[in-house]
């Protein structure tokens, strides 16, 4: 088995009395598609935000391809290859489609902002590629064309696309994508299905996933993790944790516990 | 925008009443209006001014004017009323705002509220009698009122090729009349050719007869000419090719530029004074544009880059016991924009976690600690305290003295220009979307490996670095410094004129610096008043126009597609 390429081990994060992660430990193994599921305020987002620096975490470490990562800033994080999307949309809404991938190319820009003030042949060939780059991820998302309308005009699955396109331009190994599906139709849902195995097959990425839609998570997810409170409460493939009476506990809850559910 | 869903909301509910309500309703807020400006003494300051010299005064137009706006207002509100309501309507309005207006002689006259409001005096009753006695002049005052609504709201109701000139050559007559000051200064310093014109339409103190009516003429012959040749000339230029209209267009705004940059020369030391504060502050407008419409960060003690630059040159260069060397300028500037520069980053230093509101309240101490420090004892020593430092050489080429208000105008231009490149190269590179995405969403932005500590820090420091040059300027332009020339109310002049420009955008830090530091230089006769227009403009501004005289690229974009 190979090493995992984000690991953490122990991670534990409380908001004052409420413990939103307990000791969790999470391998992520590299080239996979691996989801976070579970009830909501079980945690997964949490997970997210303690990985990419959001949030510290109380105790515990995150490894990512062999280094330490937790501790550092969020710039860094991203910096060693991890980027993620947001649960709630989080674009830069007034600005043009094409201009938020640019700015998810930062990272690997190279040119100061000096030789852009005297306008160096160095500089205008960058951000011609940059574009031409941007041009292409457009394409790869599905929103060809569409590079010039601002952000917040988008549909709002194109937003979504959007997210994802910005986040592909970091060039980071490690995506993380929090609910992509949500508010999609079942057409829109199944492209985003493709998409995603895309993403590992043809890109070579990891994909680290928070979903609510069963079907897709079952379908397209290597490994599965379930949280519960906070807990890790089964990991596996898609079939043994679907299976799993605590899994569907945890999700549906027991007539005895919760008689209201099912009223 | 939420803006324009408050005005649409607001508007709507006015249209709804009936005619008679209307009526009531625009008399009273025009009446109360009137009260206001005939209280605050605006009536009287203006009163000592001409339209027409020993004809018609400044206060008493305006005294007029308030019904006929009111009457603008109300036929405006009632188009689709009946002749003969839109009469009676207009007729109460102007009776209502001056009745109001006419209410204060009595007061004046029998009461004596003097202790409250100064403004209340016999002059102002001698004003509002227009000369008469008091029973005569107030029905003549009523009367004229509802006259002058009744004029308002014709130029409402009638066709636009008869309204266009009348408005245009009143609208001249209008500036000619609050400018006569300037524009004599202007004229008398052009030679024989203008001296012609001067004595054609002025004398002293403002207008004659005939010189109101070839300015109203010759506006309204001119909007009517513009009227006819329009429609033709907006053909022609369609029918170009796509690239001959853009020669055009551009050529028209060098032209319109080239006119502007070059005006002082012609216009005299005054003009160029007044043009080299415009600058000054167009170029701090630059710096902190970069801060607040770049980089989003609200910053309010701007000032503080301003005087420091101010500081550096003084010490470098001035022959005085706190002087450190004695440079020449032109050596000492780069020092000045370095040592600016070095002090907006450790003033960046301290804020770099603070967001948003926090933002403002944190800078505005900063501003202020540079103030206290200057004027303290601790640094009496060093900066010369509150006596300032004397004796700063002005800036020399070879020989010849950048000495009058003119070539420190030149000067400022060209740094102007510097700058308004340096920043339209930066707001399109990398460095650029950086900063709008810190705007926009700094968690995200730092999510996408942004470091943004170094964008921060380079932001305040580009910033500062403008303003340094501004406070050089500055202070070889008053030959001498001292702390108060460095007050808040700068940090904020800079801000509104920046807001008030269009937030972002290069072209609008250069307009509204015209518009609020250049005006009321021009107005300075009417003393503390001008900063009642001041006010009125921001708050018109916001309320009419929130995106700005100049818009950016993006928020014209997002007005657009709103």
């Amino acid at each position: 088995m190979p090493d995992a390429l984000l690991r953490t081990v122990n991670m534990t994060k409380r908001f004052g009395g409420l413990v939103a992660i307990d000791s969790l430990d999470l391998d992520v193994l590299p080239g996979t598609i691996h989801s976070v599921i579970g009830p909501n305020g079980a945690g997964k987002t949490t997970v997210f935000n303690c990985i990419m620096a959001f949030l510290a975490p109380d105790k515990g470490e995150i490894w990512f391809d062999g280094e330490r990562i937790d501790g550092l800033t969020p710039d860094r994080v991203a910096a060693s290859g991890i980027s993620r999307t947001y649960q709630n949309l989080r674009l830069f809404r007034n600005v043009s489609a094409i201009e938020n991938i640019l700015v998810g190319m930062h990272l690997h820009l190279r040119t100061s902002w000096w030789s852009a003030v005297l306008s160096t042949r160095a500089n205008r060939e960058e951000e011609r590629e940059a574009h031409r780059e941007a041009e292409r991820l457009l394409h790869f998302v599905g929103l060809r064309g569409r590079g010039d309308v601002l952000a917040r005009n988008l549909s709002y699955g194109d937003q979504r696309r959007l997210e994802i396109a910005r986040a592909l331009a970091t060039r980071a190994r490690l995506i993380m994508l929090d609910e992509p599906a949500a508010g999609m139709n079942p057409r829109e849902s199944r492209e985003l299905m493709v998409f995603i195995r895309n993403l590992r097959d043809e890109r070579g990425l990891t994909v680290l996933l928070i979903e609510h839609h069963m079907q897709l998570v079952m379908n397209i997810s290597d490994r599965i993790t379930v949280l519960d409170h906070g807990q890790k409460i089964a990991e596996g493939l898609p079939d043994e944790v679907k299976n799993d009476p605590v899994v569907v506990e945890a999700y549906l809850g027991t007539r005895k516990r919760h008689p209201a559910e099912h009223a | 925008m939420s803006f324009e869903i408050v005005s649409s909301g607001f508007q709507h509910r006015q249209r709804t009443g009936t005619p008679l309500s209307q009526a009531l309703k625009t008399g009273i807020v025009f009446g109360v209006l009137s009260l206001y400006l005939a209280l605050v003494g605006v009536y009287l300051t203006f009163d000592k001014s001409w339209v027409v010299v020993n004809v018609l005064s400044m206060g008493r137009t305006l005294l007029f004017v308030v019904p006929l706006l009111a009457g603008v207002q109300f036929a405006r509100l009632n188009r689709s009323q009946s002749r003969a309501v839109q009469l009676g309507g207009t007729l109460l309005v102007g009776l209502i705002v001056g009745g109001f207006t006419a209410c204060l002689l009595p007061v004046i006259l029998f009461g004596n509220l003097r202790v409250m409001f100064v403004a209340l005096s016999s002059p102002l009753a001698k004003m509002l009698a227009l000369g008469l006695t008091p029973v005569l002049g107030a029905a003549v005052l009523v009367a004229g009122s509802a006259a002058a609504a009744l004029f308002g709201a014709l130029l409402t109701v009638m066709s636009p090729t008869v309204r266009r000139p009348i408005t245009v050559g009143l609208a001249a007559l209008a500036v000619v009349a609050l400018l006569q000051e300037v524009l004599q200064l202007i004229l008398r310093g052009g030679g024989a050719a203008f001296s012609f014109i001067t004595r054609g339409l002025f004398q002293y103190g403002g207008l004659t007869v005939r010189g109101a009516i070839i300015v109203f003429v010759a506006a309204a012959l001119v909007s009517i000419v513009v009227a006819r040749l329009r429609a033709p000339f907006k053909a022609r230029f369609a029918e170009l090719p796509p690239g001959a209209a853009r020669f055009l267009r551009q050529a028209g705004i060098v032209i319109l530029l080239a006119a502007i940059i070059f005006f002082p020369l012609i216009g005299g030391s005054f003009v160029a004074q007044v043009f080299l504060l415009v600058g000054l502050y167009a170029l701090m407008g630059m710096g902190l544009n970069v801060e607040v419409g770049l980089a989003g960060l609200l910053d309010l003690g701007f000032v503080a880059y301003f005087a420091i630059g101010a500081y550096t040159i003084a010490l470098l260069t001035a022959d005085s016991p706190h002087a450190l060397a004695s440079m020449s300028f032109w050596a000492a500037l780069p020092i000045a924009v370095l040592v600016s520069v070095a002090f907006g980053f450790l003033f960046g230093i301290p804020v770099l976690g603070i967001r948003g509101d926090y933002l403002a309240v944190a800078t505005l101490g900063i501003g202020e600690i540079v103030r206290v420090l200057v004027l303290s004892d601790v640094a009496q020593p060093l900066l010369g305290g509150a006596q300032g430092i004397l004796n700063i050489p002005s800036p020399a080429i070879g020989s010849f003295e950048l000495a009058t208000p003119t070539s420190l105008y030149f000067l400022t231009v060209c740094c102007l220009a510097l700058a308004t490149y340096f920043a339209f190269r930066v707001q399109d590179s990398r460095l650029g979307r950086t900063w709008m995405a810190m705007r926009d969403d700094e968690d995200v932005a730092q999510a996408l490996g942004i470091n943004l500590v170094k964008t921060k820090l380079l932001a305040y420091s580009i910033g500062a670095a403008f303003a340094g040059v501004a406070g050089a300027i500055f202070a070889v332009m008053l030959k001498s410094i001292f702390p108060h020339s460095f007050q808040l109310l700068i940090s904020i002049n800079i801000l509104a004129l920046i807001i008030v420009g269009g937030l972002g955008s290069l072209g609008g830090v250069i307009v509204g610096a015209l518009v609020l530091i250049g005006l009321p230089e021009l107005l300075r006769e009417f003393g503390e008043y001008r900063f009642l227009l001041y006010g009125a403009v921001i708050v018109a501004m916001m309320r009419l126009k929130p995106e700005g005289l100049w818009p950016a690229r993006i928020r014209r974009r997002e007005t657009a597609d709103a």
